[in-house]
């Protein structure tokens, strides 16, 4: 595996520290006029998702982390593991309740979404950024309300809860952004 | 470090706005020389040696005979501090330059491995001489508030309860964690020197924010060329000039003891060889003119991209210079 000396660091660059893969976030070069240069670098820890700050003395190295992110298609949940496609090559990936962590209130059957593999195996779990999923429950709304303003909470097919406007019901499909948990819009079928 | 070309790569990025105000920096720096008989000079950037401070590293450029013949490696300058020395010591009286310097990687939102820089001596000025005049040239050329001056031992004292002449490596480093300084990889503990950087680089500069600071008296472990001075410590008679937080200049009430810096050259070349640094050849031609007897002075290198970007409240040095080195 190439190692990165610090100046080689950039925004998306995946390392290892202490045993674990790590993303950076920001890095910045320290350096007093006739003395010692540092970088100071945020980073994420892709496997808590936390994000730590480290000083790096300038020219230290870490070895790159065998990172990668494939785009996949959910196939289905067997009761234990999430399972999904690479449908370029039909390899399939079965990922825990770590990986998937939040994101398996967003998947539904036959979505695209992004797989990041560490040493080839899933680390974590990207739903695509808008998601379109049906509503099973929700409180009827008040007839006649189009405004939106209020809303009342509505479970999703895949049991996720958002929250949506008064004049959306049972059985419509509706779109929702991921990253935040909002509903956009209602969707026609 | 790489290069970058895409379609608008070719674009410079400094606004024309600024490269004007940049330009009008620049002749009032001239002005303020002129007016007071400070002589400009222009020295070479290509030299067959170079700085030895184990932490600023040289870019070397290949000379040979146009079919590849008699191949010798010189060094970009670092500052033109050596060969403005040269002439010091050949008579030339108080001179300055303003011309471009070369740090290999040193890449930043204030630093670009090609920059541009100021630097001035002065004839029997000692270092408080040349603070005072630094301050007016700020004043000057962009009008900073008046500037505050402040000993090294006094700062380390104000901001971190700490004596830095006599703290062990354990006590700085135990500043260090106490503040919050906990993550610092591939650095050697037992490095004062290294803790004072960081403390100084990560907790006091921030607190310069505001306004002109003039710091002086560096511990004599980090004289490079100044002056060393026994006071109750032995100090360097150093300074740094801070502006809104970003560090601008250095200067020193310059050695004139060759012998003296010979030593210090030697061992800045076992510290890089000890950080597995290149070795770089010294300059006998600098030492042979201390040796001839050089004139008590002051010396101080200026950056003149940070000293725009503060005047035009630039966030990053590509704001102020035209092409940066990824584009270049």
């Amino acid at each position: 595996m190439t190692t990165y000396s610090t100046n080689e660091f950039k925004g998306g660059l995946k390392l290892m520290m202490d045993g674990d893969p790590y993303s950076i976030i920001e890095n910045e070069f320290v350096k007093p006029g006739k003395g010692q240069a540092f970088n100071r670098v945020k980073m994420r820890n892709l496997k808590t998702g936390r994000v730590v700050e480290r000083t790096f003395k300038s020219g230290e190295s870490l070895e790159g982390a065998d990172v990668v992110d494939i785009e996949v298609q959910y196939l289905y949940f067997d009761g234990e593991n999430w399972n999904f496609m690479d449908p370029n090559t039909y390899e399939q990936y079965v990922a825990g309740e770590n990986a998937v962590a939040d994101a398996k209130q967003w998947l539904k059957e036959q979505d695209i979404c992004v797989l990041t593999l560490y040493n080839g195996q899933p680390l974590f779990v990207t739903p695509p950024n808008f998601v379109t999923l049906k509503i099973v429950d929700t409180d009827p709304g008040v007839r006649g309300d189009t405004s939106g303003g209020g809303g009342k909470p509505a479970t999703l097919e895949t049991g996720a809860v958002v929250r949506v406007p008064l004049f959306v019901q049972i059985n419509e499909v509706i779109k929702v952004d991921t990253r935040t948990g909002e509903y956009v819009s209602r969707v026609k079928e | 470090m790489s290069h970058v070309s895409c379609e608008s790569a070719w674009k410079p990025t400094i606004q024309f706005e600024n490269l004007k105000k940049r330009a009008a920096i620049l002749a009032k720096i001239r002005q303020f020389f002129a007016d007071r008989d400070v002589l400009e000079v222009e020295t070479q950037a290509l030299s067959h040696a170079t700085i030895t401070d184990p932490y600023i590293h040289s870019m070397i450029a290949t000379c040979h005979e146009v079919d590849g013949s008699h191949c010798e490696e010189m060094y970009l300058q670092t500052s033109p501090e050596f060969a403005m020395k040269r002439l010091l010591a050949a008579g030339s009286g108080s001179i300055y330059q303003i011309c471009k310097a070369f740090r290999n990687g040193e890449i930043g939102s204030q630093h670009n491995p090609e920059f541009t820089m100021l630097e001035w001596y002065r004839i029997d000025f000692d270092h408080h001489d040349l603070m005072q005049e630094m301050d007016e040239l700020f004043q000057f050329a962009i009008q900073t508030p008046p500037a505050k001056k402040i000993s090294y031992q006094k700062l380390f004292e104000e901001k971190l309860k700490i004596n830095p002449h006599i703290a062990t490596a354990k006590e700085l480093e135990n500043c260090a964690i106490k503040n919050g300084l906990t993550n610092i990889t591939g650095n050697d503990p037992e490095d004062r020197d290294m803790w004072m950087q960081l403390l100084m680089s990560e907790i006091i500069e921030p607190q310069l924010k505001e306004g002109v600071f003039f710091i002086y008296d560096y511990p004599a472990t980090q004289a490079a060329l100044a002056r060393i001075r026994q006071d109750e410590f032995p100090v360097a008679e150093r300074f740094e000039a801070y502006i809104n937080g970003i560090e601008l200049a250095n200067g020193f009430h310059e050695l004139a003891d060759a012998k003296e810096q010979r030593t210090r050259f030697e061992n800045d070349l076992i510290k890089r060889a000890k950080s597995n640094y290149p070795s770089v050849k010294i300059d006998e031609n600098f030492l042979a003119a201390l040796a001839n007897g050089f004139p008590n002075c002051s010396g101080v290198a200026v950056g003149i991209d940070r000293l725009v970007m503060i005047a035009l409240k630039a966030k990053s040095i590509r704001d102020v210079i035209c092409f940066p080195y990824d584009i270049a």
